[in-house]
């Protein structure tokens, strides 16, 4: 099979059930994107696939052959981080780190979706949302934080809309 | 000169040398100096490591609850592609994990299945994906249990025995409680529960484990306590100790549940040693429910007995907790009640329930966590019911000394806390009960006391300075979240005067002296004196180099200055460096003194008047834990654990099926810990505050002190909302809608 | 996760025309490998549908929209004309799940969702939906997610959905391909199916039936309401949802559309709930009697007693909504 990753071609051959989350951590050596639970019900698994946001670990990677798939290491390094990924280190979005690369490529693809004009759950207007806290909040609410960063988390992602606003 | 320094904390350290270090990196909200490879995906986790020839393992738990096994059927999944092996071994599989800081083998054992999921063969395959199709065939074969299960608490509450003494007595009795309960015009007798709760790391349990050619046993594991776990797993494997490494770099979260070895660990090098290979093996998400540790549910009886001005004149606080059977750990419920309140006549009980349910043991801030929810909430329900304000209640029965060993405290503002905390909050707007509105929510006030005993481990940590002048510190202590890499470093280039990007830490491995690991908040003031020590040491030394008293030089930007010379540190130590090794070890302080951290907790609740549904709108923790270290990590630490108690309070109920035990919520999706939207931006404040009893460092526990009290807040917050008192938590709608005025 | 054969249709008819015994189409995946994981699923072979050129939303001449059944259920709740129309579907597009989970589930997938019934999840209890005749664990045991309406000795499941609730209320259309090449358009309400005996028999769909399309009537008159109750603030499933269309003319509800989520073993609609409101003036009085008619065969199982009560409040706090009422 063949996968486009951060930019990059690789041809792997594995399992027809591997999960698009194991092709990453298991197959092509990419394990920022993490495993929390492997049902969709934590976050932590998230990549961008044509820079959507999706749960890597409910997702066969055999369906992912034609995508351009981003992952946090194609996001930045820990010499060049992207304005998000710094964002987080400078309001300490994180604690143990291991949801991390799921907030941060769920703050991009969500960002995206803020510019798309996308209405949420809390939106009083659909059609016009403003990123407030309670929007970045409800927003994020599918990358669990057990360490509970999520004020912080708020905050960078606040720092990151604001200064691409 | 020795290159060690020693302490053992018999007497206060009245000087901190981080008062007069001229770096100026103690305290500051630094950023973590790991943080670059956490946002990039750089950080390594146990499962993350690539070895040669590894094999996926997944556990089989077993799918009955109680019975002898009679066959483990292996044979009809060998066959499927890519499966290598089915490994059990019946005496050797961990049945429990351990506690935390113990050096015994956690319970071995499985034939004799004891609660359900219990992890009885590894399933190991050439691919993930054939390895998790065969765990799920493998079929487990069983005799009818001997004796009937015990699954529900509500059937076997009266059938208790009292547990060993453990943190603290099982039993305490201090006056005539009963007599005091007599007299006093103000009593209170209610009970509170509080149900099972898992600690949810985000990291499940994990486990790479790899003999090497030299015969060790290499273990890149998610563990807390490397220390320790070295000697439990060594000796459930039937090994010397200094053939097992545990490598633990980076851990997803702990919260307590990797305290201590599970039985991952055990499976996986059991596995890796008959196979010949390395065996990778990560818990699934309903493997981390059913088969490490949650905290016991609770039963805790509050009575307070209080004079006509809200003196109190009796506390008594009982709490039935449960364990498996042979399982010594009882969740300390009274833990704070011991110290928080002055009161002549005392009870603080805990008898075991027995019941066959995985096992119970540390999460979190145990005891105080849940203990707090019940002891502060009974307090705003005295203050209700004598009529005056839950603060004011808290300032008449404010002790001078520990009131049951008269001890001093070493440092206590839990007034200051209280009063800081309502004059930021606002607190002179709560009103009456169910008075205030907002549109369709009825909104309310909350506070709770917040106390987290304060612990101190051996700890032991190496400093070395290379011909660069750069700093690197070693200890097997681990990060587990806390800041610990950050704080280690800012300890060691505060006293070495280098700067924080010159200052290497590595953590988390045991071929470095044995730290005390990341639990009961003592981490950052054990190991951080460990690395003080060792660096007061290397102080001294490089004092000996230039030819000055330690206490005359100054140590600032990669130089010492003294007897008006500036020299560089590399310099100074020359081609073979300078190294040094410091440890702590707890001494006579800890009986002398009464130590603990202490805060205040406000929120301000929604109660929606249709549904019940309890929103949390602000929430401000004011926390006093002697030298705040690094004011970022440390706000971090508390917000975590406010959210915990947010959780605690509102959502998080693990439900044990009473007809056979089985867990019924063992996902995310129905094991509710609160999300982003659960939680608003919540507000911390530090007081300015040193503990010269603790340690070397003036510092306390902070990463357990927010939990504490914080769900008892927003419980009292749900009742100056709308009234109603739920005392069985969490506090679901369910609980409230009966009370909500009719529609 | 049992292994399977993968095949890729690139159009309907070469989806339905793969289908063998033990055949099951993915589009987004995010229910069916979440079973699959659990070997709660064992299909012997995935049809991937999720190339397939059904992603579009179209409006007819009719002034209604129909949805290819590959739009992600973020496309739907985004779409302009949903959001101006439709608001009632965004709504509960947008209460379900995660943002990355709508933006994978797809709209035919959405409304084949499985129960999130512990039991059914745990294949070491008993169940009648996973396993036929084995019993249901879930009456006697804890239910609190569980349905009050429409259940049988054998099941008291519920369905998921929120988005299948919206569309319940907007009278949707559900239109397939059958195997044989044969199109059918089934109306939402004879789309599923009580669980009576056969609890895993969920859909009227027959065996390699694909959803193509799902058409939404022109736009109703009136005001449009999604309201979802839930054990936290997001990303969890309903204990109870209302959604309701409702128009008052002349001082009197002229029409009205309610369907409810979390009540039953299907997204819940029940005539004399609209029965008790058309051609009534607004009152408490008028809301009292329409909850009592939705919840006169309401039976609680224990743990989900709650329910009841919840669902009457929140459907007359729904209908004070849609009146403009007070309280």
């Amino acid at each position: 099979m063949h996968f486009t990753i951060n930019g990059q071609s690789h041809e792997v051959e594995p399992d027809i059930r591997t999960s698009l989350l194991d092709l990453l951590r298991e197959h092509v050596g990419l394990t920022g994107s993490k495993k929390g639970c492997d049902h969709g019900q934590c976050g932590a698994c998230t990549v961008l696939i044509n820079g959507r946001r999706v749960n890597s670990c409910l997702t066969l990677a055999v369906m992912h052959q034609d995508d351009d798939i981003t992952t946090i290491e194609g996001l930045g390094t820990p010499d060049n981080l992207s304005p998000m990924q710094a964002a987080f280190v400078k309001h300490d979005g994180y604690q143990c780190g291991y949801c991390t690369p799921g907030q941060i490529c769920s703050a991009m693809g969500m960002l995206d979706e803020v510019k798309k004009g996308w209405g949420s759950h809390v939106s009083k207007d659909l059609t016009n949302p403003e990123l407030t806290d309670e929007e970045i909040s409800e927003r994020m609410s599918g990358n669990i934080c057990r360490c509970s960063a999520y004020p912080n988390i708020v905050d960078a992602i606040r720092e990151v809309a604001g200064a691409d606003a | 000169m020795s290159n060690s320094t020693n302490l053992t904390m018999d007497k206060p350290t009245p000087t901190s040398l981080l008062d007069t270090g001229a770096q100026g990196l103690i305290g500051e909200p630094l950023q973590r100096t790991e943080g670059p490879l956490k946002v990039s995906g750089n950080a390594t986790y146990a499962a993350e490591y690539a070895l040669e020839k590894v094999a996926y393992g997944v556990l089989v738990g077993s799918d009955f609850t109680l019975g002898k096994i009679t066959k483990v059927d292996a044979e009809s999944v060998k066959s499927l592609p890519g499966v290598i092996d089915v490994v059990t071994d019946f005496d050797s599989f961990a049945r429990n994990p351990q506690q935390g800081g113990e050096t015994k083998a956690p319970t071995q054992g499985v034939e004799d299945v004891a609660y359900r999921g219990e992890i009885v063969a590894i399933v190991v395959a050439e691919s993930f994906e054939a390895a998790r199709d065969a765990a799920h065939r493998v079929v487990v074969e069983h005799d009818a249990p001997k004796a009937e299960g015990r699954y529900d608490f509500e059937t076997q509450r009266h059938k208790t025995d009292k547990p060993a003494d453990d943190q603290i007595p099982a039993h305490f009795s201090q006056g005539d409680l009963a007599g005091a309960m007599a007299e006093a015009p103000h009593v209170l007798d209610v009970t509170y529960t509080t149900p099972s709760q898992n600690s949810a790391a985000m990291e499940p349990h994990a486990t790479t484990a790899h003999w090497d050619e030299d015969g060790i046993l290499n273990i890149y594991g998610a563990y807390q306590m490397p220390s320790s776990d070295k000697q439990q797993l060594a000796k459930a494997l039937g090994v010397s100790a200094s053939k097992v490494r545990i490598i633990a770099r980076y851990i997803g979260g702990g919260f307590g549940s990797k305290l201590g070895i599970a039985p991952e660990a055990v499976a996986a090098a059991i596995a890796a040693r008959q196979l010949g290979r390395p065996v990778k093996c990560v818990m699934a998400r309903s493997q981390v429910f059913e088969a490490t540790v949650r905290r016991s549910n609770t039963e805790q009886r509050m009575r307070l007995g209080a004079d006509a001005q809200g003196k109190l004149t009796a506390i008594g606080h009982d709490s039935l907790v449960s364990n498996l059977d042979g399982e010594d750990f009882f969740e300390p419920c009274g833990m704070a009640t011991h110290f928080l309140y002055a009161a002549e006549n005392r009870e603080i009980n805990h008898d075991m329930v027995r019941l066959d349910w995985l096992l119970a043991g540390s999460m979190r801030a145990p005891g105080e966590a849940v203990g707090q929810l019940a002891l502060e909430c009974a307090m705003d329900e005295l203050a209700e019911a004598i009529g005056i304000d839950p603060i004011e209640l808290r300032h008449i029965n404010e002790p001078d000394c520990d009131p049951e060993t008269q001890v001093p405290f070493s440092s206590r503002q839990l007034t200051r806390c209280l009063d800081e905390g309502a004059r930021k909050f606002g607190w002179d707007k709560r009103a009456a009960p169910g008075t205030t509105r907002d549109g369709e929510w009825l909104v309310g006030l909350g506070v709770a006391a917040a106390a987290r005993g304060n612990m101190l481990q051996k700890s032991a940590a190496k400093v070395t300075i290379n011909v660069l002048g750069k700093a690197t510190v070693e200890t097997d202590m681990t990060d587990i979240g806390t800041g610990t890499y950050t704080i280690l470093g800012q300890i060691a280039g505060e006293l070495l005067g280098i700067p924080l990007e010159d200052v290497e830490v590595k953590l988390g491995d045991t071929n470095s002296p044995p730290g005390a690991g990341s639990g009961g908040s003592w981490g950052a003031g054990s190991s951080g004196s460990s690395v003080y020590l060792a660096c007061e040491n290397l102080r001294e030394q490089i004092a000996e180099k230039m030819g000055v008293a330690a206490e005359g030089l100054t140590l600032k930007d990669g130089h010492a200055i003294g007897d008006n010379r500036r020299v560089s540190l590399s310099e100074l130590v020359g081609d073979r460096g300078l190294s040094a090794e410091g440890a702590i070890a707890p001494g006579k302080q800890e009986k002398d003194t009464r130590q603990s951290s202490y805060g205040a907790h406000f929120a301000e609740v929604g109660v929606n008047t249709t549904t019940g549904e309890v929103r949390v709108r602000r929430m401000l923790g004011v926390f006093a834990a002697g030298r705040i270290l690094n004011e970022k990590t440390a706000r971090s630490q508390c917000l975590g654990g406010m959210t915990f108690g947010i959780g605690a309070a509102l959502t998080e109920d693990l439900i044990h099926d009473p007809r056979n035990g089985k867990l019924v919520n063992r996902d995310l999706a129905e094991y509710h810990v609160p999300v982003n939207a659960d939680v608003p931006q919540l507000d911390v404040v530090f007081l300015e505050e040193r503990d010269v009893h603790a340690n070397p460092l003036h510092a306390k526990g902070i990463g357990e002190l927010g939990i504490s009290g914080a769900g008892a807040a927003i419980a009292n917050a749900v009742y100056n909302a709308c009234g109603v008192r739920v005392r069985d938590f969490p506090i679901t709608l369910d609980k409230i809608l009966d009370g909500l005025p009719a529609m | 996760m049992k292994t399977f054969d993968y095949a890729k249709a690139d159009s309907p008819e070469a989806a339905v025309a793969a289908v063998g015994t033990g055949t099951k189409f993915i589009a987004g995946g995010t229910n069916l490998l979440d079973l699959m994981k659990l070997q709660i699923e064992t299909p012997d072979k995935l049809v991937d549908i999720s190339r397939l050129d059904l992603a579009q939303i179209e409006e007819r001449e009719d002034g209604g929209l129909t949805i290819g059944a590959l739009v992600p259920n973020s496309d739907l709740a985004a779409d302009p004309r949903v959001v101006e129309h439709y608001a009632v579907l965004s709504r509960a597009l947008l209460a379900g799940a995660s943002g990355q989970l709508r933006n994978k589930a797809s709209t035919g997938g959405n409304l084949l969702q499985r129960t999130r019934c512990y039991y059914f999840y745990d294949t070491a209890m008993p169940c009648n939906k996973r396993e036929p005749g084995t019993g249901c664990s879930a009456i006697g045991g804890f239910n609190r997610i569980l349905a009050v309406l429409g259940t049988s000795e054998q099941c008291i499941a519920t369905h998921p959905s929120d988005m299948a609730v919206a569309m319940r209320a907007l009278d949707a259309t559900i239109v397939t391909l059958k195997a044989d090449g044969d199109r059918r358009r089934i109306s939402i309400h004879e789309f599923y199916r009580l669980p009576g005996d056969t609890p895993e028999i969920e859909t009227v769909l027959e065996p390699g039936e694909l959803i193509t399309h799902v058409e939404l009537p022109a736009p109703p008159k009136g005001n449009q309401i999604y309201r979802k109750v839930r054990d936290r603030a997001s990303y969890a499933f309903a204990l109870v949802s209302v959604a309701g269309v409702l128009s008052v003319e002349d001082g009197k509800i002229a029409s009205a559309s309610f369907a409810f989520g979390g009540l039953g073993p299907m997204p819940w609609r029940d005539a004399a709930v609209e029965a008790a409101l058309v051609g009534k003036a607004p009152s408490d009085a008028v809301f009292e009697a329409a909850a009592t008619a939705l919840l006169a065969d309401a039976k609680g199982y224990g743990s989900n007693d709650f329910k009841i009560p919840l669902a009457r409040r929140v459907l007359i706090a729904c209908l004070r909504d849609l009146t403009g009422a007070a309280s």
